[in-house]
């Protein structure tokens, strides 16, 4: 996979030369040779040179859906690399007297200038039910800035900075911006949800990639040597495979110490999802390693005295990672799902810690859902989130293999 | 068979070269297994008690029909898969036989170069992800040529005497014809340099004017490079047009070779003959019905008792039904494994005549 990207950028480089030479000399030059030389345009050269990747992201690009999805997935990355950019505020601080705050939009002009400004609000307690009733008070404003600066946070653990999507104009004062309101404790969503984003996601990502690593290492061995090491890791995919998921993860969840930190919970449930996870990649790369033995160029290296090793990265992993990087995209939303009904089981993820699903816990009863409606923003993002892993799958997959068509 | 330690040199062989590769009694057999302890029930012969010899410089061709287990042989010479039992004797450039049969998988990195091989399929046989040059250029760098200008003039090389054009290297298989590709198969089977070049069909996938196309091809490079050339085909005018000598293979045995000319004239086995009678003939005048050989062809899982062709064969006798026959020199340089080799008088088909194809 390393020798891919200078191929991309080949086409270009290369094509003029082909089209400067005239056809009569490279006849004339070939004289000996009985093969007739080929007329090519330069764009047919340009398809004559182009790599598998370069295939794989001409068909892909024509997939709308795919490429928007993909937008939304590089727009989630952000967020998961830099959640302290988007959050507003600390999405630990807690206030009780600004509980359940209803969504303040930004209101973009200010008598006829654009300046943004949130309006602020004001509890009222309800004297016969004791609910509490915000108003907006659309003469006191908070002005908000985009990019300025506010509190400073690392970037990655390599910067520090301190600028902000979304933060207040005058720093001097304590400015409430509530962007997605406020929960049962008063803490801002908005900024819960871009921490929540980072935790879920990479829980996500991560056991996916400790799945594919497995399921490349044991569906590789199982399909590469075969014999008795494949009997035994089939039997064990079965196994697993026949174990009823939701028992087994809630067994696992609920058997972690309740006295770890969340860092430890974070990887024992990346583990626990990936357990079962690699099983289906495992049969996939053992399905493509048993029918690769078998191609004539795989022949070819092993006959031009190529090492096992060589052949396996060179000649069969490349020919099917883009299927893996397919596959592996499809299985990224189901693995946010689980960890996200774990934590709203109270199973996975715990608070401190904040995640889409722990975040929802705060959703469980109809009591905040009929009151506070904004608290399920987070079930809006997860939705958002995995259509899009879904159909930028499905579009890399339509995509993987150019030479199906 | 009287001679131990060369059972198959023709008494006349003082003129003729020395075999490059002789092949003894060599045997596959492909397990099959049944039930849930896999236990074994019954194997399939697809090679069973090969013996041929190739001569240095020469082509061999090896026909039969599909699933006679040609195919099998040329890999087990190859030793891309591993025979049951048998030799493998190849000679080197400085007149070392080897055994090649019991050499493992680094033992054998040694003959690699020496032996190489050209496909059926100009489709499956390339990598569809790496370029021309990353094809041919491959032997190369696992033999030990890591500089990479070294492998460029090399390839351009490789690719000029095979009658491609040098810009073609940064190109990957899928703008390639068929015919091309086969040519760049041809320059990677050359690369290294080899003695032996094992063609498993290298035509049948082609179009009718491309197989004349990379025949000759190979013809050139023969003449050029000395190659010798183990030509395994079910084309019979192919193989005639190519081969100095032919051998005839059925069920997993063979049953006859000889000299090209010699085995098309005067075919000493009965299905060698029928062969023959299969062969279309390019001349709308005779319309002649084509003789069927009668029944099936043998299982090789389950073949019949003596020679496996008796069943099929109107010259069967008692002693085809209950004893193999073993290949035997019936006239200088021709083999035949039939009983009743002598006292046959089988029709061949004229030379000339084919040549009108």
């Amino acid at each position: 996979m390393d020798n891919i990207e200078p191929k991309i950028l080949q086409p270009e480089g290369v094509a003029p030369l082909e089209k400067a030479e005239p056809e009569i000399e490279a006849t004339a030059a070939r004289a000996e040779t009985f093969e007739e030389p080929l007329t090519t345009t330069q764009e047919e050269e340009r398809i004559s040179i182009a790599s598998n990747w370069t295939l794989v992201w001409w068909r892909f690009r024509k997939n709308v859906l795919a490429v928007i999805s993909t937008v939304v997935l590089i727009f989630l990355a952000t967020v998961v690399l830099l959640p302290d950019f988007f959050a507003t505020m600390s999405p630990e601080k807690t206030n009780a007297r600004l509980a359940f705050i209803p969504v303040q939009s930004i209101h973009w002009l200010d008598e006829g200038q654009l300046k943004p400004w949130v309006p602020s609000v004001e509890g009222k307690r309800d004297p016969v039910t004791l609910k509490m009733l915000w108003t907006t008070d659309e003469t006191q404003k908070t002005y908000v800035k985009f990019f300025g600066s506010s509190w400073s946070y690392s970037v990655l653990g390599l910067f520090e900075s301190n600028i902000h999507l979304v933060s207040g104009a005058d720093q001097t004062q304590e400015n409430q911006i509530f962007l997605l309101g406020t929960d049962r404790l008063g803490r801002d969503q908005w900024s819960r949800l871009a921490f929540a984003t980072r935790i879920s996601m990479t829980i996500g990502m991560i056991s996916v990639i400790v799945s594919v690593v497995l399921g490349l290492l044991l569906g590789g061995i199982s399909g590469y040597f075969g014999g008795w090491i494949d009997n035994i890791i089939q039997r064990l995919i079965e196994l697993l495979q026949s174990l009823p998921t939701i028992p087994i993860w809630l067994a696992l969840t609920a058997a972690l110490p309740r006295t770890w930190s969340p860092e430890k919970v974070f990887f024992a449930i990346t583990i626990i999802l990936a357990l079962r996870g690699w099983t289906t990649l495992a049969r996939e790369v053992r399905g493509r390693f048993l029918s690769l033995r078998e191609e004539d160029f795989v022949l070819a290296a092993e006959l031009s005295g190529a090492s096992q090793a060589r052949i396996i990265l060179k000649h069969m992993i490349p020919t099917f990672t883009s299927h893996i990087i397919a596959t592996s995209t499809l299985a990224i939303p189901v693995m946010i799902v689980t960890e996200t009904s774990l934590s709203f089981l109270g199973l996975g993820m715990r608070p401190p810690a904040i995640s889409w699903g722990v975040m929802l816990q705060e959703a469980q009863n109809i009591q905040t859902l009929a009151l506070a409606p904004w608290l399920l923003t987070p079930g809006l993002i997860v939705i958002v989130a995995v259509l899009a892993f879904n159909l930028v799958g499905d579009g890399l997959r339509d995509a993987a293999d150019p030479y199906s068509h | 068979m009287s001679d131990g330690m060369q059972p198959l040199m023709p008494k006349a062989a003082a003129s003729a070269k020395p075999p490059l590769l002789e092949v003894r009694h060599l045997k596959k057999y492909f397990p099959i297994y049944k039930g849930v302890l896999r236990k074994m029930v019954n194997q399939v012969r697809a090679v069973d008690d090969v013996s041929l010899f190739v001569r240095e410089g020469e082509t061999l061709g090896l026909v039969g029909e599909s699933g006679c287990g040609k195919t099998t042989v040329s890999r087990c010479i190859l030793r891309a898969i591993d025979p049951t039992s048998g030799e493998i004797q190849f000679r080197e450039a400085d007149g070392k036989v080897t055994d090649l049969a019991p050499l493992d998988r680094s033992e054998l990195r040694r003959f690699r170069p020496q032996m190489q091989m050209i496909f059926q399929d100009p489709f499956g046989s390339l990598n569809p992800r790496m370029t021309i040059f990353e094809i041919v250029s491959e032997p190369l760098y696992v033999n030990g040529m890591r500089s990479k200008s070294e492998r460029e003039d090399h390839v351009a090389e490789l690719l000029r005497l095979v009658g491609l054009r040098t810009e073609y290297m940064a190109r990957y298989p899928h703008a390639f014809s068929g015919g091309q590709r086969q040519r760049i198969g041809i320059a990677r089977a050359l690369a290294l340099n080899p003695r032996l070049v094992v063609a498993d069909e290298p035509v049948s996938a082609l179009d009718v004017s491309v197989q004349a196309q990379v025949l000759n091809l190979m013809l050139d490079l023969q003449q050029k490079l000395n190659l010798t050339y183990l030509f395994v085909a079910h084309d019979l005018s192919v193989v005639k047009h190519i081969s100095d000598r032919v051998c005839v293979m059925y069920v997993g045995k063979l049953v006859e070779m000889a000299a090209t000319e010699e085995l098309f004239q005067s075919p000493r086995h009965p299905y060698t003959a029928a062969l023959m009678m299969a062969v279309p003939r390019p001349d709308p005048s005779s319309r002649d019905i084509i003789q069927d050989l009668p029944g099936e062809v043998a299982s090789p899982a389950n073949p019949p008792s003596g020679c496996y062709f008796h069943p099929r064969c109107q010259y069967a006798t008692e002693v085809c039904r209950t004893q193999t026959p073993e290949l035997r020199e019936i006239t200088p340089d021709h083999f035949v494994s039939c009983h009743r080799a002598e006292e046959l008088q089988l029709a061949g088909i004229k030379v000339n005549q084919e040549q009108q194809l």
